[in-house]
């Protein structure tokens, strides 16, 4: 009972959500998120079915296998995150511990997979702007392999929705280290886990966003 | 042991001793009272720049190509030998808008009387969470400055409208716009995440941290207005950030979105403007309508006419705004079904509207009327708003638009219902809770005196615009005497401009009014309206953490006149021997 203390309204109120207010909080926090991706994945869906041609085959430009491990990596960390969240919960302090440290390996290597991958992309000549003269892509393009019409765009988009996409998980990681500092000095317990709670939700979502930004910007 | 929390929490702020620094008791105060009369100061600094901006643009159409008076303190940039730029009246336009919209209305309305009247209506001794309002304050400071500072960009500020309608603003080759634009993004984005913080905020707050007894359909109607606004800004401002910041790429890196060539589409970003614009719309307009309900009421001694179904008129206005945004882009070049699927949708939202309307009108009816100065401001809200929402009506049907689309028609509509509506209600809403904010009373006849000189002078300014607009003036121009059919109304036009400018300086009374009354207005007791909700029941100001014990509520707030009181007022909080507990009270109180 001894949470209820911690995890309610400090003063007395009337019956609210039934949440701690960070709890509440990062809810309402996440239906703007929603709204955000709304707005770059409702351009995205809109300028390619409006597009001016072909889309480029999935696999043609994105190198879709790696990206596909860095989902399942992704979709491990959330794994990782509910483990660490029964832990707390439970009050073991040292899976607490272990599962926040493989969270945040889990986010940022995806982070470096998505680094290394743009790398390579910009490389063979992708960029946000287009597709780069003289490149190993402007070459696909010449043989018709990329529909020109669309190239442009599509490097717009791709860029955007991915990019915005790694920026959340990298704020993601940051505040996980936070917590995670946190937890190295027992800050969390079972009476009170309310920052290992609220980046769980956090981290869900933005798990939640890639499964859709993976589906529909490298598979269809 | 939910007992010995409620009852820590009772006593947590009673007698407490006030012992923060200067620097954190007003400059960077988490105190949601201190923050509330930050916005205050730096959106009524923005409003009257706004102002400032708009008397330029009047001089330049009422006498075009005459030196403007004390143009000589603009660079030559702005107006090379006291005649203004086109290039400099563009931006003139955009940027009016601009600091209005989102610097001024906007911040009054919900960054002010959001903070300020939330937790001290419902009966909290903050915010959810104080320190995230405060960084809602200290990044919307930095988003106006970048805002302003684009007035000293290379190349102008930002000149394709409030609106930035794509591609004029996409690109600088339209334009000739390029770091004034990029600033504009910018700036729009940091102020989403401002709004953002500030929304999140209200709502937790609003659900979490009400009093015992302080049920949903016993808060005022300016709580339930701001509540419904929060969930607005919540939702629409991040499709706003998500539109800028594709419009800031395409100017910087390249990208394609609203670049038609090369695959983008610049329909796409009057889309995405105005899923969040008419939401927006709403934003500036709910808080004024919460507001008024609460002066009106207060005004007439009598409960607020049809509660609940002013209640659901708020809920159905915040959700009809989500489907009616086509309504701005008929002569786009949309799919004409699509137009009138639109138009059906805009008519619906006359019926919510006209609720409210009623319900005023109901209130006042028979009521024993104080016209004190908030009342005169709230009166005025409810008949400039029948008149902009009426010209709105006309606007929603295709026919119509087709005609009077980008016409001064629209800007007599927009600033009847921004100006007449938003800005009325903000005067009276400022005098209103001024006692509260700052401990004195604003005097009356300046107050009486700035009221009719601006609705006098107001009327006079925008109402003949409806003229201009019907008779074909385009809405963005420069100079309006080089078209042979727009002359003959140049004499109206400069009527306007006088207009405008003896309304602008009316507003020196109440700048005046509020500033001198800051430092020698009388005391104000804690009632001075005798007004029944929980901010009435503490000392003017309230005391950091607000309120000595945790109050009880027992009724709504809208007891005026009720026979089982004594006086004409029955504050919430105010036990009356057939009132029983909440049951959400602790035992033993």
């Amino acid at each position: 009972m001894a949470h209820v203390a911690v995890m309610e309204p400090p003063v007395a109120a009337e019956h609210g959500a039934g949440v701690y207010n960070e709890k509440l909080g990062m809810w309402i926090f996440l239906g703007s998120e929603v709204m955000f991706f709304t707005a770059l994945i409702g351009s995205y869906i809109i300028l390619r079915f409006g597009a001016p041609g072909e889309w480029a085959r999935p696999g043609v430009v994105l190198n879709v296998p790696i990206t596909a491990f860095n989902t399942f990596l992704l979709i491990c960390s959330s794994v990782s995150m509910v483990k660490a969240y029964a832990a707390v919960v439970d009050g073991d302090q040292q899976k607490l511990k272990l599962w926040l440290l493989l969270t945040i390996l889990a986010g940022a290597s995806f982070v470096g997979v998505q680094v290394y991958e743009y790398t390579h992309l910009v490389h063979r000549g992708f960029l946000p702007s287009g597709i780069r003269e003289g490149s190993e892509l402007a070459e696909l393009v010449a043989q018709g392999t990329i529909p020109e019409a669309t190239a442009s765009i599509y490097g717009s988009t791709f860029y955007i929705m991915t990019g915005f996409h790694g920026f959340h998980v990298t704020c993601g990681v940051v505040s996980m280290i936070w917590v995670y500092l946190k937890a190295l000095r027992g800050g969390y317990s079972a009476t009170d886990y309310r920052g290992v709670e609220v980046i769980g939700l956090y981290w869900h979502f933005v798990d939640l966003v890639w499964i859709i930004l993976f589906t529909i910007v490298y598979l269809v | 042991m939910a007992t010995t929390a409620a009852t820590v929490g009772q006593v947590s702020h009673a007698g407490h001793v006030d012992d923060r620094s200067f620097l954190r008791k007003y400059i960077f105060s988490t105190d949601h009272k201190i923050i509330g009369i930050q916005f205050l100061i730096m959106s009524l600094l923005f409003l009257a720049m706004g102002g400032a901006l708009a008397m330029m643009m009047r001089w330049q159409l009422g006498f075009p190509g005459q030196v403007m008076p004390g143009a000589a303190l603009l660079p030559e940039t702005m107006a090379p030998g006291g005649i203004l730029l086109p290039e400099f009246y563009i931006s003139l336009v955009t940027m009016h808008g601009t600091f209005m919209v989102f610097f001024a209305i906007m911040p009054l309305l919900v960054g002010v009387f959001g903070n300020f009247l939330i937790p001290l209506k419902i009966g909290a001794p903050d915010m959810a969470f104080p320190r995230l309002n405060m960084m809602s304050f200290w990044v919307a400071v930095p988003s106006g400055l970048i805002m302003l500072a684009g007035f000293w960009a290379e190349g102008g500020h930002a000149g394709a409208g409030w609106t930035a309608y794509a591609p004029l603003s996409a690109s600088p080759e339209y334009s000739g716009v390029s770091l004034g634009q990029q600033l504009w993004c910018v700036s729009l984005v940091v102020l989403g995440l401002s709004s953002m913080l500030g929304a999140v905020n209200y709502i937790t707050t609003v659900i979490n941290l009400r009093a015992p007894g302080m049920t949903w359909f016993r808060l005022p109607l300016s709580i339930w207005a701001l509540f419904i606004t929060a969930i607005l800004v919540l939702l629409a401002i991040p499709i706003l950030a998500g539109g800028a910041i594709m419009l800031l790429f395409d100017q910087t890196i390249g990208t394609h979105f609203f670049k038609p060539a090369t695959g983008g589409q610049v329909l796409l970003w009057q889309h995405l403007f105005w899923f969040f614009g008419h939401p927006e719309v709403y934003i500036l307009i709910l808080p004024a309508m919460g507001m008024v309900s609460d002066i009106i009421a207060n005004g007439s001694r009598k409960p607020i006419f049809g509660y609940e179904s002013m209640v659901f008129a708020i809920m159905g206005i915040g959700f009809l705004g989500w489907i009616v945004w086509g309504h701005h882009m008929f002569q786009s070049g949309m799919n004409p079904t699509l137009g009138q699927t639109f138009m059906i949708s805009t008519l619906l939202i006359a019926v919510p509207s006209a609720i409210k309307t009623f319900n005023w009108l109901g209130t006042m009816w028979r009521g024993s009327l104080h016209f004190h100065v908030p009342m005169l401001h709230a009166v005025a809200f409810v008949a400039m708003f029948v008149i902009g929402g009426l010209s709105g009506v006309f606007m929603a049907s295709t026919p119509v638009d087709i005609y009077i689309h980008d016409t001064y028609f629209i800007v007599a509509h927009i600033h009847y219902v921004l100006f007449g509506g938003s800005l009325f209600a903000l005067f009276g809403a400022i005098t209103y809770w001024y006692p509260k904010m700052f401990g004195r009373m604003m005097n009356p006849f300046w107050g009486k005196a700035h009221f009719w000189l601006t609705f006098v002078f107001y009327n006079l300014t925008f109402f003949p615009m409806h003229q201009l607009g019907l008779q074909g003036h385009m809405r963005r121009i420069y100079d309006p005497t080089q078209y042979e059919f727009l002359q003959p109304l140049q004499p109206l036009n400069q009527f306007i401009t006088i207009a405008a400018l003896l309304l602008f300086a009316s507003q020196a009374i109440f700048a005046l009014n509020f500033i001198l009354s800051w430092f020698r207005g009388t005391k104000a007791e804690a009632n001075p309206w005798h007004d029944n909700a929980l901010e009435w029941t503490v000392p003017s100001p309230p005391p950091h953490g607000n309120f000595a014990v945790t109050p009880t509520v027992y009724r709504g707030p809208y007891e005026y006149s009720s026979p089982e009181a004594t006086e004409d007022y029955l504050p919430q909080n105010k036990r009356l021997p057939t009132d029983r507990m909440p049951a959400s009270q602790p035992a033993g109180d």
